[in-house]
């Protein structure tokens, strides 16, 4: 939010900084950034939520009830892509779901008026797409560990006529390599966009406030305001949908490395 | 745009935030994923078992009340023909008795309506015997006063005899 002599930079948002703590790692300098700060903090207001629900009650309260529907949603979404043997893997997508949607949430929340900056972990490709790299490597790992070379089945589908097979194998080839980019893309782009979206609203309403013609700005700075709201519930239903895709389609693909097709 | 640029140019900060971000995921996957989640869905799991297992017992517990009603209810049929059967067995030998007894009793009033029956013969044959000595002693005095002519008993007797029985 640089809002120097009225210019409003949609990106500075994105924009990492250095807070301190750097040690050297193989030649590479380390820093404790804003971005590594919210990550931790999505890690610790996570824990916090998860801790809530630890109490084991046999009847849940609020809290526990509201954890149990979170790993209820996960393990019977991976009951019901992979089977038994998806609970397994039940730990790492709901990891990655709750970090996602926590990271999300906390990148959404409006503490630029207390004059904080939250960092949206996940509007960054490189952290989204290591996350997607890991899911693919998993896939891969789980993949030829179970079924060794038969796992290249995987590219030709049952039935496929025999002519068809070279270049039906090869499009599937294509497909399965351009998972983990359009896994990462997807979650970064839609991080990146609405927050972008978000930013340039509000530059509008600023503007509009101290633009020349008071009466034209008004009316631009109040629109825009209102479509504001209701871009930001639509974003705080994207942050869950996101993770909440990211998470499927990582069951998803653990599905065709546990099962094949 | 800072996301593209940290993966093009030889930027100072991808790789802290990859460093950062292995951590905070490996702690999140240790501690949470590994560590708080199998506790929170082996409650659920053993919650959904205490379900099933409260439902089959109350299923049984219905089931042997069921069960139990059924085996009362025979016991009570089967004591209430026992009760009828004895009830009837009863009177039936109620019956029997009665018409023992009836006929022992009928068989000693026979006889005793018998021995009465000869009793009352007897003591009237012996009235009779009384009265025609008494009628011929009487009959024979009479004959003394009047006329003074002493008559034997035997004559008497014969005489009265004669007269009592025509």
């Amino acid at each position: 939010m640089a809002a120097e002599s009225g210019k409003i930079d949609p990106m500075h948002q994105f924009e990492v900084t250095p807070l301190g703590g750097g040690f050297n790692l193989g030649g590479h300098e380390v820093l404790f950034t804003n971005s590594a700060l919210w990550m931790v903090i999505a890690a610790v207001v996570l824990g916090l939520f998860m801790w809530g629900g630890m109490r084991r009650q046999l009847v849940p309260g609020r809290w526990q009830a509201a954890v149990e529907g979170f790993t209820g949603f996960i393990s019977n979404m991976m009951m019901a892509n992979i089977g038994t043997e998806g609970r397994k893997y039940t730990p790492y997508v709901f990891s990655l779901f709750m970090f996602i949607l926590f990271c999300n949430l906390l990148g959404m929340l409006p503490l630029g008026v207390l004059g904080l900056h939250p960092f949206t972990v996940t509007s960054h490709i490189a952290i989204t797409g290591v996350l997607a790299l890991l899911s693919f490597s998993i896939v891969l790992v789980v993949g030829f560990w179970r079924h060794g070379l038969h796992f290249f089945s995987l590219f030709v589908p049952h039935g496929t006529p025999l002519p068809m097979i070279p270049f039906i194998a090869v499009i599937e080839f294509i497909s399965f390599m351009i998972r983990p980019f359009s896994l990462g893309l997807r979650l970064f782009v839609a991080m990146t966009a609405g927050h972008v979206l978000l930013k340039v609203l509000s530059g509008f309403v600023i503007n509009g406030f101290n633009a020349e013609n008071a009466v034209i700005g008004s009316v631009v700075s109040l629109l825009s305001f209102t479509l504001m709201i209701g871009i930001s519930a639509l974003e705080l239903l994207v942050a869950g949908i996101q993770a909440y895709v990211f998470a499927l389609l990582t069951s998803l693909y653990i599905n065709d490395a546990v099962n094949l097709h | 745009m800072p996301q593209i640029a940290q993966l093009t140019a030889d930027n100072w900060y991808l790789a802290s935030q990859l460093f950062w971000l292995l951590v905070v995921f490996a702690g999140i996957y240790v501690v949470i994923g590994r560590g708080m989640l199998p506790k929170i869905e082996a409650t659920v799991d053993a919650r959904d078992r205490k379900v099933a297992d409260d439902l089959a017992a109350a299923k049984a517990a219905h089931a042997a009340a069921d069960a139990l009603e059924e085996s009362y209810r025979q016991q009570g049929d089967a004591s209430r023909a026992a009760a009828q059967k004895a009830v009837s067995d009863a009177k039936d030998k109620a019956a029997k008795d009665a018409e023992k007894r009836l006929a022992k009793v009928d068989a000693e009033l026979g006889e005793k309506l018998a021995a009465a029956e000869a009793d009352v013969s007897a003591a009237r044959s012996s009235a009779m015997a009384e009265i025609e000595s008494v009628a011929a002693e009487a009959a024979s005095e009479l004959v003394a006063r009047l006329s003074g002519v002493k008559v034997a008993a035997a004559d008497a007797k014969s005489a009265v005899k004669a007269v009592l029985h025509g």
